[in-house]
């Protein structure tokens, strides 16, 4: 069997992963970093406003304020030492970045450029911030290409287009590295590694109308559900209030923070009912479902009703060039609409999983055990959009997932460096370490007959009815009884191409089998949560319930069970923020 | 809709050949990409890549029609039928419509693309005015799709030795980047007559450029800072 053998094995080449990588690389040890994509192609090159940190470069600010903002943000559910964490770090985290060469655009004084975002606020929910830091609208793509070429200089080795397959783990429950499949060859391998780090991203694909690309399939989480772990707070996923109507690419939130609002067919900018003091700037999953409401009450745009209008033209066609070049040219040819002259149709799109991996603030995946319900599993960690640390709580605000991946990209980096200081050994491979793995690609060897790509389609249009913004009893169940049904076919299903060599659609279907694991443990956990809260709205129990549910919920593939465990309320120097009613 | 796919598999054996497909598929509002994944459904062995589906992560560069193209953002009611869709040229076939990237991505490397700057850094950020800034606007934005430089007939003919468009494109980027001390060196690395000056200014990269680019620009930028230094 084909082994190669490194000090930390990474798997996922986005901006979480690379900031790790890099940490590491730096450090003299050896580190091999899997992505299923040539790095730059991760889903991290699409994100576009910003990175948040309270640099003060526009307005007065205050890591504190963005605190608040955050823990409010998430209505809550955010585990606050966690945020406290990502907020100090954050403008340190986002100047090394500069260092590195990220070509952030610049205000007049030559300090970085930063707009406002959604849900931000000055001393704790006064008037709006300017907190988010870009790189005009391609700031994903700015970070991403900074990071990776960092990681070239630092002699990171890659495994471009290697597809990670399943944890490798001894009776002892330590992660000694991963099984993964060279997709020009067709081989399999194994990558042994003293510590392992999944950020593998987010898994949007489970929905029909999703920002995500095509490879955002929840890979990690599969793994991670397959190895017999939990996975923390799935029910909450976020609909990003501007995708392009019908096709779902995104529309930056910058675009309302430049200064875009948002109309229903009457020309009524319809947010000053939902959100008096924030407007269109308010938390997503409030305009989210402003949108979604006027879009079920009739007062939506277009010929079907089914989207409003983002209307921009007002800020001018300069400056629409030069901060918003990136979603002109989206619209332009996905809307077929210049949004100097026009409004852009939106609707809300399925963006961002505020659950995942559980971890702690230096990225060590943690689940119940003997001793309490965070115990860390050794050798095994998690960052970014896979990982639920959990900064975000019930609703992420824009510009926090770049910080996240970089915050915790590094925290993660340099714990596997001391992990790696204080295990200079790597412990014996049991002797069927591959087998798991292995035994995925022996499954898609069988022919069958039903064709993956069906299913799959089944699959996002089943979460999209019964699992999006709204959400009931009666709709979620509905949705388990479809998924069971997906799930056998699935077991049914087969190739056709036989083919080794770059057999994408063997790709597609180990990527299948991840989100349909994503896709149980969202609708179970959904169910599980009998209240409302940030972007989890239950019409059934349409309010916040902090008596019952101030909690995580913790899934495992076992029995399909529900388990929970408390917020962590407790930050790591300021006081406690108390649970209040958000209102924006 | 009429297309003609190129197809070739290594392992089957065998040469390349043309599939003509005859796809029931509106075109209005869709991409290329969208038939090609409606074509893969009903038959899978068709393998290209594909990520972000909205020609920002530069997965799904391919020949339409002769032209170099990303399959995401070339929309169906643009092309005349029936529709040829081959892999990039200049580049290894792996399969399909997928090639070997590593000539393109090893000429990348061989710019040295990371901003080099040993200086103590500061507790901030560095500082760089707009006008500064605007240096880099036209070049960071590239998303490395190779569509400029295996359209490139000095690249075609000399793969080793040029770096293309797109690499000296990068190249340029950190050139014009005020934050980075190793201009020199970078020069230094470009004064070779195949390095930088195998360009012909034939602009077939200008043409091929799906982000509005201007490899060929940066090419002259770089040219003339070599004559100046020389002087």
């Amino acid at each position: 069997m084909n082994t190669r053998r490194f000090d930390a094995l990474i798997v996922g080449g986005g901006g979480a992963g690379l900031r790790a990588a890099l940490e590491l690389a730096r450090s003299d040890y050896k580190v091999a970093v899997v992505s299923k994509v040539f790095p730059t192609r991760s889903h991290t090159v699409s994100a576009q406003g910003g990175i948040t940190a309270a640099l003060g470069n526009v307005d007065d600010d205050r890591w504190e304020w963005h605190f608040y903002d955050t823990v409010k943000g998430g209505d809550w559910l955010g585990d606050q030492d966690a945020i406290e964490f990502l907020c100090r770090e954050a403008a340190s985290a986002v100047y090394e970045l500069e260092h590195m060469g990220l070509p952030f655009s610049r205000l007049g004084n030559g300090r970085i450029y930063q707009r406002p975002f959604g849900g931000q606020s000055k001393n704790f929910g006064g008037e709006q911030a300017t907190r988010t830091c870009a790189a005009a609208d391609r700031t994903g793509h700015a970070l991403l290409h900074t990071l990776y070429q960092q990681n070239l200089a630092a002699r990171t080795q890659f495994f471009d287009e290697y597809f990670a397959l399943d944890l490798v783990r001894d009776a002892e429950g330590y992660c000694l590295g991963a099984t993964a499949l060279a997709i020009e060859t067709g081989e399999p391998l194994l990558i042994e590694a003293r510590a392992t780090l999944l950020a593998t991203g987010g898994a949007g694909r489970v929905f029909r109308n999703s920002s995500n690309a095509m490879i955002n399939t929840g890979d990690g989480l599969g793994m991670v559900l397959r190895a017999g772990l939990p996975l923390q707070d799935m029910e909450f996923w976020q609909f990003h209030p501007t995708g392009i109507a019908g096709v779902g690419c995104l529309i930056t939130e910058g675009a309302r923070g430049e200064g875009g609002v948002l109309l229903n067919r009457n020309g009524e900018r319809f947010m000053e009912s939902y959100a008096p003091h924030a407007k269109d700037l308010a938390g997503r999953d409030v305009v989210a479902r402003a949108i979604a409401i006027e879009i079920a009450e009739g007062r939506g745009c277009g010929p079907h009703g089914d989207y409003v209008d983002l209307k921009i033209d007002h800020l001018g066609a300069a400056t629409i060039a030069e901060r918003l070049p990136g979603i002109r040219d989206l619209s332009l040819r996905f809307a077929g609409v210049d949004p100097a002259q026009a409004a852009i149709p939106v609707a809300p799109t399925a963006h961002y999983m505020m659950g995942g991996i559980p971890t702690n603030l230096h990225g060590q995946v943690v689940a119940p055990a003997r001793f309490g319900p965070e115990e860390p599993v050794p050798g095994l960690y998690a960052v970014g959009e896979c990982a639920c640390v959990s900064v975000h709580g019930a609703n992420r605000l824009g510009g926090n997932s770049l910080l996240d991946l970089v915050v915790f990209g590094r925290a993660a980096g340099r714990h596997m460096r001391d992990h790696l200081d204080e295990n200079s050994y790597a412990r014996p491979l049991p002797r069927d370490a591959h087998e798991a793995g292995f035994a995925r690609l022996a499954r898609w060897e069988r022919a069958g007959g039903e064709r993956v790509a069906s299913i799959h389609d089944d699959l996002r249009r089943t979460m999209q009815t019964h699992c999006g913004v709204f959400r009931t009893d009666a709709t979620l169940r509905a949705g388990l009884c479809e998924l069971d049904q997906l799930e056998s076919r699935l077991g049914r299903a087969g190739l056709t191409d036989t083919s080794r060599v770059f057999n994408t659609a063997r790709i597609e279907a180990l990527e299948l089998e991840n989100l349909m694991g994503v896709a149980r443990a969202t609708l179970v956990s959904a169910l599980a949560r009998t209240e409302s809260r940030g972007a989890h709205t239950r019409e059934d129990f349409p309010a916040r319930d902090d008596e019952h549910w101030l909690r995580h919920t913790l899934y495992s593939r076992e029995g399909d069970a529900i388990d929970t465990k408390p917020v962590r309320l407790k930050p790591l120097t300021l006081d406690t923020l108390k649970p209040q009613a958000r209102v924006y | 809709m009429k297309f003609r796919l190129y197809r070739y598999d290594s392992e089957a054996g065998g040469k390349p050949w043309m599939q003509e497909v005859d796809l029931d598929i509106d075109p209005a509002g869709k991409m290329l990409l969208d038939a090609l994944i409606a074509i893969k459904a009903q038959d899978e062995t068709l393998s290209l890549r594909r990520s972000c589906r909205e020609g920002v992560c530069g997965s799904d560069a391919m020949n339409v029609n002769g032209r170099n193209r990303l399959a995401c953002i070339t929309p169906l009611s643009e092309l005349k039928e029936p529709i040829e869709v081959r892999p990039l040229p200049g580049l290894p076939v792996i399969r399909d419509l997928v090639v070997d990237m590593e000539p393109f991505y090893k000429q990348y490397r061989s710019i040295r693309p990371w901003l080099v700057n040993d200086s103590p850094e500061p507790e901030v950020e560095r500082l760089q005015t707009p006008e500064d800034r605007a240096l880099l606007d036209g070049a960071w934005e590239c998303i490395l799709c190779a569509c400029c430089t295996t359209a490139c007939p000095s690249f075609w003919w000399n793969p080793e030795t040029f770096v293309g468009p797109a690499g000296l494109l990068q190249a340029y980027r950190f050139i014009a980047d005020t934050r980075d001390e190793a201009t020199s060196a970078r020069l230094d690395n470009l004064e070779d007559p195949y390095r930088l000056y195998r360009c012909r200014g034939i602009m077939n990269c200008v043409d091929a450029c799906p982000k509005g680019l201007n490899p060929t620009e940066a090419i002259g930028r770089i040219r003339s800072l070599l004559v100046k230094r020389r002087v």
